[in-house]
């Protein structure tokens, strides 16, 4: 980690999003992380994707639980409030406060260990919620601030730092997102910028739960020789299956795509992602073709990333409905309503008794 | 043989039954239409942790000087269980009654002859009567409704008009369920004689009272003071007071233009997530709250030290049942004490409220989201199963218009806009309560929530000192929760130097427990804590007696044990009285627990300072 912070001084010519904000204004904490940490890749992908999406800071909140990973929610957007809950049941807290006021952006950023071991069961559940939020998993397969141990999504015969060799099978949260139904799958790779930040801006946007795997290198435990989840070996068996272009509403299509190799998904806000099939086999739309072939593709060793698979009707009417479409509860945020909208006062409750009279 | 006479509205009924056989309806259209005759009741039931099939009793007391608790008697059984008959017969006082159904012969009723036994042949009347297996079931049980209601002279009409409102939706029913009673009322009074010397006589002692449970108030008070985001996982013997809640929203909380519901109702994969939930919901600006049982306690031990360190307000009602683990999940306890007051690691201590009754469990909600939000930290409301789901009478619930919740030290954008940098954790006002801010609202009252070891200013720290500044002004919220938490209810109307300390559920069978004692020479004073931390008046009332019976309901003297870790209390003056069978606490045994304190037999009670002063050794 540096300890020596940038100077605050601003060029007028740095670039200004719609908000007039610059770069540094989705900016955190220094991060605390190992030199070369993937983690950090990815903040600053988070902070290229907010200041893209021109998000109020305020209307940001983070969310996180324990670990190296959940450490970095302090090192993105210091305008929004930040929670670093409890080991792995960061997404309990992003229910509740989601459900407090549905008009703020939520971003929980976890680890593998996080969401696949101690939090296995919140992960789930916030999934079956179609709780509507970006959960990124930083995923690099090992537990750094215990010195190195297997995680859950440690894969068979990865070798730890130690030497020691991994014999349990992987969880693979992409796999499992998808066979409980969430609307928003993506993987990427901390190392690949072009690829995560579209797919960070779309996660945004998407309506519902949007989990975004991301491998994520720890380059302390897990970046030897015999590690499945280093630079090295990522780099060479991670697959882009399918580009996602976000373009914002007021924006017109005007990249070049193919016949057959583009597919327009359209948000709910009327935003849209272009899908660019770099494998032509494979549909993000159909969930079970999808699966399949992320399965497939794992057996020989590969990890296809990018949009993997997105409910084109999520959220919106006759889709999967997220966690307030289906409570119904009103437009205006619950912490806002009145006190005077919620208690029916005395003559209500003189009303209330008479059958217990 | 011995009977008993001049039991007029003054008598215990227990009922046994099958679970899951409609005899819930009965008992209640039985208390209720003893409630609507003038006269003080209580209904206690005592089920099983199963759905159909098992033994479940069903008691109430009917007292004229208006006793609530269990006395510890039964005047009248109604044995409706083959099963439980043999020791059903036994529970029956001498000189009472028994009731059974004669269909078949129970040669194991003539075993006591200071009982008067009443068999009326209810299934064989019913199976003649109505068709169908499962309606003659029903109906066999409201038969024997129909029979106490000619034995205790209970009025017909009065029980047509409580079923004319039950089944508002169904008259049909109506007129079934009084063909029902007809069959039994007409037997009994062609074949005994009616009514007994236990009976009931119209009285007006019921005014401006309602029959409710505890879970329901609480529900209530929840809706009345704001609660917006409910999350739970269900668990015996809270379930009902998260089923009233939304009951109550969905009639009084629906926006009325768009069918938009004012409130989410979260049912959580388990209580970590519960309670994390309510956590994220209070963090981020509602009024939120959880009900569980011991089991989700435990549970909810990690995010309770979390939401006291964080600062959060969380509003907890623990509706306790009998430990440890799985226990005895349908029997009352109070043996959650210690784990709420010091619940999860660290150094943590939880403002802890005890309600006595439904009407407290009413109004302490509404104080346990004002202080949980004044405070930033969490509340609970430790209820119990007697308290939560048994039918109690009590004050008509009232509400002041005027009531406006206390959101606590929240800023808003103009106050937050007006400061040069917020610092969440920094003591302001000297009164260890610092300033929170919620988000979306302003980027400078940004700041980051967090169980690490953190500044007064919000930051993250491993410093000694910075760690120490935030741990110490706890400490001082502390105290200050002290001035703000419920009283005790003092009476010193025994004018002794002998005191009763209790909390909560073993309000009502004190209070009858001194009447006897009264009335046998021994004046004791009583005094009934309502919160942890302890207010100042228990300090003196500690100090100011020479002999003090602790009353709870554990085995291990959990409350004493508070008592003596958080006052100055020589722990030689306490006596306990421990009740912890998972039965109500009943006046008799009260009575007995403090005559059998050698020092306060009324012939040898001493006077005050006749006694040799005691070693202060237990003194913690």
């Amino acid at each position: 980690m540096t300890f020596i912070a940038k100077p605050k001084v601003v060029h007028p010519s740095l670039p200004r999003n719609a908000l007039g904000l610059i770069r540094r204004d989705y900016e955190g904490a220094l991060s605390t992380l190992c030199a070369g940490c993937g983690h950090d890749s990815i903040t600053a992908a988070i902070v290229e994707a907010c200041w893209r999406q021109s998000l109020e800071p305020q209307n940001v909140v983070k969310l996180s639980g324990i670990g190296c990973s959940s450490k970095t929610t302090a090192y993105f957007v210091s305008g929004g409030h930040g929670f670093n809950s409890v080991h792995g049941r960061m997404p309990s807290i992003a229910t509740g406060a989601n459900a407090a006021n549905r008009r703020l952006t939520y971003i929980g950023v976890s680890g593998d260990g996080d969401t696949l071991s101690i939090g296995l069961g919140q992960f789930c559940h916030a999934i079956r919620r179609n709780l509507d939020m970006l959960y990124i998993i930083e995923n690099n397969g090992v537990y750094g601030l215990t010195k190195g141990q297997f995680s859950a999504s440690a894969d068979v015969g990865t070798k730890a730092k130690k030497g020691e060799t991994n014999f349990q099978p992987p969880i693979d949260p992409v796999l499992l997102a998808m066979t409980l139904g969430a609307s928003f799958v993506a993987r990427s790779f901390s190392g690949d910028k072009q690829q995560l930040v579209p797919l960070i801006e779309a996660g945004l946007r998407h309506r519902g739960f949007a989990l975004l795997d991301v491998l994520s290198p720890c380059v302390t435990f897990n970046d030897h020789e015999g590690s499945t989840k280093s630079y090295a070996y990522t780099r060479e068996h991670y697959e882009p299956a399918v580009q996602a272009d976000f373009v914002p509403p007021e924006r017109e299509i005007t990249a070049e795509y193919g016949p057959g190799e583009a597919l327009a998904v359209t948000m709910h806000d009327g935003s849209r992602i272009m899908l660019r099939k770099l494998d032509a086999a494979y549909d993000p739309t159909d969930r079970g073709a999808a699966q399949a072939r992320v399965q497939e593709r794992l057996k020989s060793g590969e990890f296809l990333t990018g949009l993997l698979y997105v409910d084109p009707d999520g959220g919106v009417e006759g889709g999967r409905q997220e966690f307030h479409q289906v409570n119904g509860t009103p437009e205006e945020p619950l912490n806002s309503l009145p006190y005077d909208t919620l208690s029916p006062g005395s003559n209500g409750l003189a009303k209330i008794l008479a059958r217990y009279r | 043989m011995p009977t008993v006479t001049n039991r007029i509205n003054d008598f215990t009924i227990k009922i046994a039954t099958v679970n899951g056989t409609g005899s819930a309806s009965a008992n209640t259209l039985l208390m209720k239409s003893i409630f609507r005759s003038g006269i003080p009741v209580m209904g206690k039931n005592y089920f099983p942790s199963n759905i159909q099939g098992l033994p479940t009793w069903y008691e109430i007391r009917v007292s004229r000087e208006g006793h609530l608790a269990r006395s510890g008697a039964i005047d009248l059984m109604v044995a409706m269980n083959a099963e439980t008959y043999s020791r059903d017969v036994k529970e029956v006082s001498s000189g009472g009654y028994l009731v059974y159904d004669s269909t078949w012969p129970r040669p194991v009723l003539l075993g006591r002859s200071d009982i008067t036994v009443l068999g009326a042949p209810l299934a064989r009347m019913c199976n003649e009567a109505f068709n169908g297996v499962r309606t003659r079931i029903l109906m066999k049980n409201i038969c024997y409704a129909g029979i106490l209601a000619a034995l205790l002279d209970l009025d017909l009409e009065r029980i047509r008009e409580l079923l004319a409102e039950t089944y508002a939706k169904k008259p049909q029913l109506v007129e079934s369920n009084m063909k029902a009673i007809g069959l039994g009322y007409d037997y009994a009074r062609q074949n005994f004689s009616c009514p007994l010397p236990l009976k009931i006589e119209k009285m007006d002692r019921t005014g401006g009272h309602i029959m409710i449970d505890g879970n329901t108030a609480a529900a209530l008070g929840c809706l009345f003071a704001g609660a917006t985001v409910a999350a739970w996982y269900p668990i015996t013997p809270s379930t009902s007071l998260m089923d009233a809640f939304k009951g109550f929203c969905d009639r009084n909380r629906i926006d009325p233009r768009t069918g938009a519901k004012r409130f989410a109702f979260i049912q959580a994969e388990d209580e970590l997530a519960a309670i994390g939930m309510v956590i994220g919901a209070s963090w981020n600006g509602c009024r939120s709250f959880t009900a569980t049982s011991g089991p989700g306690i435990s549970l909810m031990n990690e995010f309770l030290g979390l939401a006291y360190y964080a600062e959060v307000p969380a509003v907890i009602f623990d509706i306790q049942r009998v430990g440890p683990s799985t226990g005895m999940p349908t029997r009352t306890q109070q043996c959650d004490v210690m784990a709420c007051a010091y619940a999860s690691h660290g150094d943590t201590r939880h403002i802890c409220l005890y309600p006595a009754n439904p009407e407290e469990c009413f109004y302490m909600a509404g104080q346990a989201f004002d202080l949980a939000e004044r405070l930033q930290t969490p509340v609970m409301v430790l209820s119990d199963l007697d308290v939560g789901m048994n039918d109690w009478m009590c004050r008509e619930l009232k509400w002041d218009d005027a009531y406006r919740p206390d959101r606590g030290k929240v800023l808003d954008k103009a106050q937050i806009e007006k400061l040069e940098k917020f610092h969440r954790f920094l003591d302001k006002d000297g009164d260890g309560i610092p300033y929170r801010t919620l988000p979306g609202v302003h980027p400078k009252g940004a700041y980051f929530a967090r169980g690490s070891g953190h500044s007064q200013y919000g930051a993250y720290t491993e410093d000694s000192a910075e760690y120490q500044i935030v741990l110490d002004r706890l400490v001082k919220k502390w105290a200050t929760a002290k001035k703000l938490v419920p009283r005790a209810v003092i009476d010193a109307t025994g004018g002794s130097d002998i005191g009763i300390v209790s909390l909560g559920s073993c309000d009502s069978a004190i209070r009858e427990a001194m009447a006897i004692l009264k009335a046998r020479g021994v004046g004791v004073n009583y005094m009934r804590v309502r919160s942890f931390p302890f207010s100042e008046d228990v300090e003196r009332f500690l100090a100011a007696h020479r002999l003090l019976f602790v009353v709870e309901q554990n085995r291990d003297a959990q409350f004493r044990a508070l008592l003596t870790l958080e006052t100055a209390v020589e722990k030689s003056k306490l006596r306990s009285l421990l009740h912890y069978s998972g039965l109500s606490i009943s006046s008799s045994f009260i009575v007995e627990g403090i005559l059998a304190e050698g020092e306060v037999r009324p012939e040898t009670m001493p006077g005050p300072g006749a006694l040799p002063p005691r070693a202060a050794s237990g003194t913690v």
